[in-house]
C-alpha cells in the first residue's frame, strides 16, 4: 500500500500530484533545486530535501540523490512527472532494484518506446498503421537516399533517441537531403548522444492527434479518447483540445482500437500516450508513443470527468482499473492554452523575472493549473511554461468562448506571456472553424499584426 | 566563521565505524583535503572533505540523521 510519495520534478505538474495525493491521503515529498526553494509545490508537500543546484543536470537530473532521497525518507514510490527522469529506462530499473514503486509503465516498455525505431516496428507488427519509412535507422547516406526515393519526397530525417520534436529535418528533393541528412545526424549526437537517424514519408499539414492510454497491472489496457494538439510552433504544443473537431465517431473508434493494440504491444501499464499524424482523408498514422503521463492530460480529464493522475497512483498500487471501454465518456469538449514566460513579439524570448500580480481566472467550467502566485521568482534554469489553463464546457462553442473569456480575466504582470497570443487564437476564424492543422501557427503568425498578440 | 555543506543527499555519520573516533571534533584543525565526515548513499559510504582551511567549530548534524543537499554539517573558523 503506497503510503508516501516521492515527486520527482517541479513547476506545476509536482504541484499537481501533490493535490493528487492529498486527495489520496498520501504522504508526499517534495525533492527540489535550490532554484526551487520558494517554489508552492515544496511548500505544500509534507516534506522535502533539496537534492542539488539550479542546473536541471544537477538536481532533477541526478537520480542517484533522488533515490538517496528516497531511501532516507523512506518512500514507497516516485513519480516521475513528464519530462526529466520520466522517460529515463535507467531510472525505472533503479527504482525497481531498490523496490521502490515507478508511478508508470514497467522500464522495458520505457526503453522499447523510448527507441523511435523500435517503437514503429513494434507497433507494425501489431496492425497499427505507421508513416512509411526506413524499416530502423539508417546506415549511411547512400542507403539514406535510396529509401528516401523509394518512399517519395518530401521526407523527414528522424533521431532515433529523439522526442519532444527536437532532432527533425525536412527535404523535399536529393540535394537538400544530403545536406539535412548530415545536419540531422550531428544535431542528434550532439542533442541525445546518439547520431542514429531514420527517415519517413513527410505528410503534408497533417494533424497531430493523440490518444491517451490507461493500463492496470492485470491486463486490462483502455484509451480515453484523443487530444488535438495541432497548434503547435516548432514542434512545441501551445494549444490542445478533445475532443478533435475533425474526428468523425467513426474514425475515433478505428485510431483508439489502433492505440489500444499498441500499447498492448508494448506490455504497456499505467499512463501513456499514442501519437498520430492524419492527413486530410482521414489517413492515420503512428509516430511515436509516449512512456509518461503529459502536459496535456487535464484536456482528457476534464473531457472524461476521470482523475489521470490519481489512476496512475492506483494502478501503480496494483489495483484493477474500475471502468471499462464502454464506461468512458467524452462528455464535454475542453481546451488547454499553455501559458509561457516568453515574449511573442521577441521571437518567443524567454522572460524570466518575478511576478507582480498574479490574478488567475475562474468561473464554471474554468480550470487552471499554475505553480505561479504574486511575487513568485521565475527562475531562468527550466522551461518557460507557468501555468495550463483549461476551460470545457457543453460544446465546442462554449469551450472557445469559456476560454477567450477567461484568459481575458487571466492578469499576470512584471513577465511577458503568451496569453495575449492564445486570445488572438480564440478569435481567429480559421481555429474557431476547427480547421487548425500543424501548419496552422506559421500561417497565423504571418497574417496576424503582432500587436494583436503581445 | 564558513560552513562544510553536504554535496551530496544521504546519512551523515561523524566517524568510519561506530566503533571509531570522530573525524572532526570542536578544535580539529582542517584542511582542504581532510576528511570531516561520512556520508552514506545508496549503501556507499562517501568519506566528505573539508574543501577548507581551518579550526572545526562545531558539528551541526547529529550522527546518523539524514541531510540533504547544501545542508550545513560544520561550522568552521578559517585560517
Amino acid at each position: 500500500m503506497i503510503q508516501k510519495i516521492l515527486i520527482a520534478n517541479r513547476g506545476e505538474i509536482a504541484l499537481r500530484i501533490v493535490r493528487a495525493c492529498r486527495e489520496l491521503g498520501i504522504k508526499t515529498l517534495a525533492v527540489y533545486s535550490e532554484a526551487d526553494v520558494q517554489s508552492l509545490h515544496v511548500q505544500l508537500a509534507d516534506e522535502a530535501i533539496c537534492i542539488g543546484g539550479p542546473k536541471s543536470a544537477d538536481s532533477y537530473l541526478r537520480a542517484d540523490r533522488i533515490i538517496s532521497a528516497a531511501e532516507i525518507a523512506d518512500v514507497d514510490a516516485i513519480h516521475p512527472g513528464y519530462g526529466f527522469l520520466s522517460e529515463n529506462a535507467k531510472f525505472a530499473e533503479q527504482c525497481e532494484s531498490c523496490n521502490i514503486k515507478f508511478i508508470g509503465p514497467k522500464s522495458k516498455s520505457i526503453k522499447m518506446m523510448g527507441d523511435k525505431a523500435v517503437a514503429k516496428d513494434t507497433v507494425k507488427k501489431a496492425g497499427v498503421p505507421i508513416v512509411p519509412g526506413s524499416d530502423g535507422p539508417v546506415e549511411n547516406e547512400a542507403e539514406a537516399v535510396k529509401i528516401a526515393r523509394k518512399i517519395g519526397y518530401p521526407v523527414i530525417i528522424k533521431a532515433v533517441a529523439g522526442g519532444g520534436g527536437r532532432g527533425m529535418r525536412i527535404a523535399h528533393n536529393d540535394i537538400s537531403f544530403a545536406k539535412e541528412y548530415h545536419v540531422a545526424r550531428n544535431e542528434a549526437e550532439k542533442a541525445f548522444g546518439n547520431g542514429a537517424v531514420y527517415i519517413e514519408r513527410y505528410i503534408e499539414k497533417p494533424r497531430h492527434i493523440e490518444f491517451q492510454i490507461l493500463a492496470d497491472s492485470h491486463g486490462k489496457v483502455l484509451h480515453l479518447g484523443e487530444r488535438d494538439c495541432s497548434v503547435q510552433r516548432r514542434h512545441q504544443k501551445l494549444i490542445e483540445e478533445s475532443p478533435s473537431p475533425f474526428l468523425t465517431s467513426d474514425l475515433r473508434k478505428k485510431m483508439g482500437k489502433a492505440a489500444v493494440r499498441a500499447a498492448e504491444a508494448a506490455s504497456y501499464e499505467n499512463a501513456g500516450t499514442i501519437e498520430f499524424l492524419v492527413d486530410a482523408k482521414g489517413n492515420y498514422y503512428f509516430i511515436e508513443m509516449n512512456t509518461r503521463i503529459q502536459v496535456e492530460h487535464p484536456v482528457t480529464e476534464e473531457c472524461t470527468g476521470i482523475d489521470l493522475i490519481k489512476q496512475q497512483i492506483l494502478v501503480a498500487n496494483g489495483e484493477k482499473l474500475s471502468f471499462d471501454q464502454g464506461d468512458i465518456k467524452f462528455e464535454k469538449h475542453a481546451i488547454e492554452c499553455r501559458i509561457n514566460a516568453e515574449d511573442p513579439s521577441r521571437n518567443f524570448a524567454p522572460s524570466p523575472g518575478t511576478i507582480g500580480l498574479y490574478y488567475a481566472p475562474g468561473g464554471h467550467g474554468v480550470r487552471v493549473d499554475s505553480h505561479a502566485y504574486s511575487g513568485y521568482v521565475i527562475p531562468s534554469h527550466y522551461d518557460s511554461m507557468i501555468g495550463k489553463l483549461i476551460c470545457f464546457g457543453t460544446t465546442r462553442k462554449v469551450a472557445l468562448e469559456r476560454t477567450y473569456r477567461a484568459l481575458s480575466e487571466y492578469i499576470i504582470r512584471g513577465i511577458k506571456t503568451t496569453i495575449p497570443l492564445h486570445k488572438a487564437i480564440m478569435a481567429d476564424p480559421v481555429f474557431i472553424e476547427g480547421k487548425a492543422t500543424t501548419a496552422y501557427m506559421e500561417d497565423f503568425m504571418s497574417r496576424t499584426p503582432p500587436d494583436l498578440f503581445s | 566563521m564558513i560552513y562544510v555543506k553536504s554535496p551530496m543527499v544521504g546519512t551523515f555519520y561523524r566517524a568510519a565505524s561506530p566503533e571509531s573516533k570522530a573525524f572532526a571534533e570542536a578544535g580539529t584543525k582542517v584542511v582542504e583535503n581532510t576528511v570531516v565526515c561520512i556520508i552514506e548513499a545508496m549503501k556507499i559510504m562517501n568519506e566528505i572533505q573539508a574543501e577548507v582551511k581551518g579550526t572545526v567549530i562545531e558539528a551541526l548534524v547529529e550522527n546518523g540523521q539524514p541531510v540533504e543537499y547544501g545542508q550545513r554539517l560544520f561550522k568552521v573558523k578559517q585560517g
